[in-house]
């Protein structure tokens, strides 16, 4: 169970920061006309196409105790950055960043430009159009992104394994627990965690749709998905 | 609002601009346009394409001319020269979209309230409440845009627009959506609303019954230009320029050689092309050989079974019914005289003197029905 509690606090970890950044992120993005601004966005897509040890990889080079993230970390906190928790949130955020930042993208460019033009020229400025207009036109956009970073987090392998290592109650989360069970030929308790694993999922996803749907049909909004993005 | 002893002074937005705008799908724009605004309803008329939205657009400061200077009375706001330009949320200018642009999550209240933020709480609701009673949607409150009626949404658009108590109110296009009668309901209304305040409106429309309800002054656009000032009647009942014809409802456009100029009756003779049909029309800027374009409305021409005689009308021209069909209430007919020519009748009309297809007939044409038109 320490697997399963270590999963959620990170998932919510990652989820809070990926919304607090992701959201002046993908404003920038959606709403910028610089120019090289493609470059930014192929880096916030890299996740999606890179295997998550390539990915985990270079964040555990960054981390380690030669690497310039892992010697900051060093005179700040007393302590290096890999194989601990922090560690573990950071290259989580990097991993599940387009699954935050593109589904914002995505609901705050499908706002009619004219209602921004309405509110300036009714006097409001950026910061006010963005909360009182663009924020509530895309709550459907902030609630996928904000699961879809959960879930993406609570079902990572591949980074965590790279950069987590595997402590228990540090960083052993659900999905090494269950390679775990399953490489000591412990089934039982290897189909234990994966069933709960696979009822969260399944519960999470079907709240968001069903919530995305009803608001999405009162605003007229689609629905994002990764695959419809890919 | 500029106010001295009690009284408005009523404003004038004045306007000198160029815009340049080159677009990978389309022939490069250039906008170049010198205008006064004064106090009351101006029509900007002009085919869609003309530059109109985008004039707008400079005027509310969403788009940055290249050059020029933007100014309400003595207040600038925008000089190209002196390096001012300010901003949407400062010039204090009103906008309502052809699409409205009603915030879809808020209420009816919220909509109409969004630009009073900076007043305090009680001010706000005042002015809010007595804007929605000036525009009679004071019962909506609380419902979203989308449980609201068309006209009056636009309604809502217009109060919202209002209630900041602008120097100078844009429309582009509001009310094309609604019926004659609303229409003008609400014009009354805005009317109403600026009797005391005085304000400039800039109204856009390319539809000629909005010209023809609102008209007091109309500046006709096109290409990016202005194109002609003046009351309705001037601007589109003498028009001077092949697509304002075409956009005021002109169905015939035929193009002809001017045969000679007879200045002692004030007519010129033009042979119509392709035919020995001949006209006469009024004088225009035109020399005998030079070619021209007549629009002629399809509603004013006259049609007769038999051919006339000891007639007014200068021109009567044989010619031959080679279709016809029935348009809502009035039946569109087109007579082969050399040339062809459009003419609108009434279903009554083509009952009685049982006309049909192959049918002979001859038209007759006033010569000040006649209009020389610019390519």
């Amino acid at each position: 169970m320490d697997a399963l509690l270590l999963s959620l606090r990170l998932a919510l970890c990652v989820s809070a920061i990926l919304l607090a950044g992701g959201l002046p992120l993908a404003y920038w993005l959606a709403y910028s006309n610089w120019r090289g601004k493609f470059l930014l966005e192929a880096v916030v897509a890299l996740p999606l196409v890179l295997p998550p040890t390539v990915l985990g990889f270079y964040v555990l080079i960054a981390m380690g105790p030669r690497g310039p993230l892992g010697k900051l970390w060093q005179t700040i906190f007393g302590h290096g950055l890999a194989f601990t928790f922090e560690g573990l949130v950071l290259a989580s955020v990097l991993y599940s960043l387009p699954f935050a930042v593109q589904p914002l993208i995505a609901s705050f460019e499908s706002v009619d430009r004219k209602l921004l033009d309405a509110s300036a020229v009714l006097g409001a400025g950026r910061l006010r159009t963005f909360w009182c207009v663009i924020l509530p036109l895309s709550i459907p956009g902030v609630v996928t992104a904000l699961v879809l970073s959960f879930a993406h987090t609570m079902g990572e392998f591949g980074v965590v394994l790279m950069v987590g290592g595997n402590l228990a109650g540090v960083t052993r989360t659900v999905s090494i627990d269950i390679y775990d069970h399953v490489q000591s030929l412990e089934y039982a308790d290897a189909n234990r965690m994966a069933l709960v694993l696979l009822a969260i999922s399944f519960a999470v996803l079907s709240v968001v749709y069903g919530f995305n749907r009803q608001v999405g049909r009162q605003i007229g909004h689609r629905l994002w998905t990764p695959w419809a993005a890919k | 609002m500029d106010t001295v002893g009690g009284e408005v002074n009523a404003s004038t937005l004045s306007l000198r601009l160029q815009l340049q705008r080159s677009r990978a799908d389309s022939a490069p724009f250039l906008l170049d346009v010198s205008l006064q605004v004064p106090a009351g309803i101006t029509i900007l008329f002009g085919p869609s394409g003309a530059g109109k939205s985008t004039l707008l657009d400079c005027i509310a400061g969403l788009v940055r001319p290249d050059a020029g200077r933007i100014a309400v009375s003595e207040e600038v706001l925008f000089d190209s020269q002196a390096g001012v330009n300010r901003s949407p949320q400062t010039r204090r200018i009103a906008y309502v979209f052809q699409t409205l642009a009603l915030f879809p999550h808020l209420s009816a209240v919220e909509n109409v309230a969004y630009g009073l933020a900076s007043l305090p709480h009680a001010e706000s609701t005042a002015r809010v409440e007595e804007i929605m009673k000036a525009f009679r949607v004071d019962k909506l409150r609380a419902r979203k845009p989308a449980e609201i009626s068309g006209g009056e949404r636009q309604r809502i658009a217009l109060a919202r627009s209002l209630v900041t108590q602008p120097r100078v109110l844009l429309l582009d296009e509001p009310l094309s959506g609604l019926d004659a009668e609303l229409k003008s309901a609400i014009v009354e209304d805005l009317r109403a609303w600026n009797a005391e305040r005085r304000i400039p409106i800039l109204y856009v429309t390319h539809t000629r019954e909005e010209v023809d309800a609102l008209g007091e002054r109309v500046i006709a656009m096109d290409h990016g230009r202005v194109i002609g000032t003046g009351t309705p009647f001037d601007v589109l009942e003498a028009p001077r320029h092949k697509r304002l014809a075409q956009a005021a409802g002109f169905e015939n456009l035929l193009s002809g050689t001017v045969v000679d100029l007879r200045e002692a009756d004030g007519v010129m003779r033009v042979r119509l092309n392709n035919s020995h049909c001949e006209i006469e029309v009024p004088l225009g800027y035109a020399a005998a050989g030079d070619r021209v374009l007549v629009a002629i409305r399809a509603g004013d021409i006259l049609l007769a079974t038999s051919q006339p005689r000891d007639l007014s009308a200068r021109n009567v021209i044989e010619g031959k019914i080679v279709a016809m069909e029935l348009r809502g209430t009035l039946v569109r007919a087109r007579v082969d005289c050399g040339t062809q020519f459009i003419v609108h009748l009434t279903p009554g009309a083509v009952r009685t003197l049982e006309l049909a297809e192959g049918r002979c007939v001859w038209l007759v044409l006033k010569t000040h029905s006649c209009h020389l038109v610019e390519e």
